[in-house]
């Protein structure tokens, strides 16, 4: 993955709008973060190739980023972001690493299933 | 007759630091040892130091680390189970301790290890353990093999005592580390932390590494 650049995302995003894509969409503390320290409250969820299509898709901020898939009734949304590909599949992952570089946050679009 | 171990655990990494320096006893003292891994650990969240890996290429990567750390270690048997990293726990578990069940009763291994079933910390690991148990129960009384279980949450002392078994394996530690290291994308982070800390932690992480602990589950019914 590389750091994510603003214009190029926004490119990607575009690409995978207005048809049906499969998306995975999670956010994660990972299962020790309440065994190191106890006052943590751990949450997290994920979805896993959930087929959606969105008419509008917008990258913003500023490192780390936000991104925001506008759908005929509804909303995907990720904050936290900071870096990018397109792997060797056409797929379009999106991650938040944190300080530690442990993975935080992902938003991944694909025209086939994962 | 040929001597048996098996080793059932949800993620690739579970054998590294608890476990590995007992597998190599019992290879050097010729007994087989079976490994059975639930998932490939497909939602870490170690992606390497720098990461390297992504969520999609995480899955490969760590079968790939976890076949060199099983050479290592001098295992032979490596089995997969095709399960989904955090979800065991939602998996039917009469269907997983069949499967389990299959497998003790093709190799009839006279000693199980896997995890302490609500000891353990992870969803993952308490299911995995639970299944274990649960396949052990479903045989007769006389024919069970012995369970020895990892255990480490903060209250598994407190509510279990002392473990049953501290093997030293001091003579392994330093291919355990090996190991350890095979794992690159969920140990790098911390192999460079203990390279960074004063000697005396690095003298305290190798102590740790000479002792694994287990407790033997005693079974209600
Ligand atoms: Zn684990």
């Amino acid at each position: 993955m590389q750091p994510i650049k603003q214009s190029e995302v926004q490119q990607a995003l575009d690409s995978f709008a207005n048809q049906e894509v499969y998306l995975h969409l999670e956010t994660t503390n990972g299962a020790y973060a309440s065994h190191f320290n106890e006052g943590f409250f751990s949450a997290g969820a994920y979805i896993r190739n959930a087929k959606v299509t969105y008419t509008r898709g917008t990258i913003t901020g500023d490192n780390p980023y936000r991104i925001g898939l506008k759908m005929p009734i509804g909303w995907i949304y990720a904050e936290g972001l900071t870096d990018w590909e397109i792997d060797d599949k056409g797929r379009l992952l999106i991650a938040g690493h944190d300080h530690e570089g442990k993975l935080a946050v992902a938003l991944e679009l694909s025209k086939e299933p994962f | 007759m040929d001597r048996h171990v098996l080793i059932v655990f949800p993620h690739p990494d579970d054998e590294a630091f608890g476990v590995s320096g007992s597998i190599m006893k019992y290879i050097q003292e010729g007994i087989s040892v079976t490994y059975v891994c639930l998932t490939l650990g497909e939602m870490g969240r170690n992606m390497g130091k720098p990461p390297f890996a992504t969520r999609e290429s995480l899955p490969e990567i760590r079968k790939k680390e976890l076949e060199e750390a099983c050479r290592i270690t001098g295992i032979k048997d490596l089995r997969r189970m095709g399960l989904r990293d955090k979800t065991v726990e939602f998996e039917d578990p009469e269907e997983l301790a069949k499967r389990i069940r299959a497998v003790i009763d093709e190799i009839t291994p006279e000693v199980i290890i896997t995890f302490y079933p609500g000891y353990s910390v992870h969803p993952d690991h308490n299911a995995c353990g639970a299944a274990v148990i649960k396949a052990v129960e479903s045989m007769a009384k006389d024919q069970r093999p012995e369970v020895h279980c990892l255990a480490f949450s903060h209250d598994c002392y407190e509510k279990l005592g002392q473990p049953d078994i501290k093997r030293d394996v001091s003579e392994f530690a330093d291919r355990k580390l090996e190991v350890i290291k095979a794992h690159r994308s969920q140990t790098q982070g911390l192999v460079q932390g203990i390279k960074k800390r004063l000697s005396k932690e690095n003298q305290e992480f190798m102590n740790q590494l000479k002792t694994e602990r287990f407790w033997i589950y005693k079974f209600q019914n």
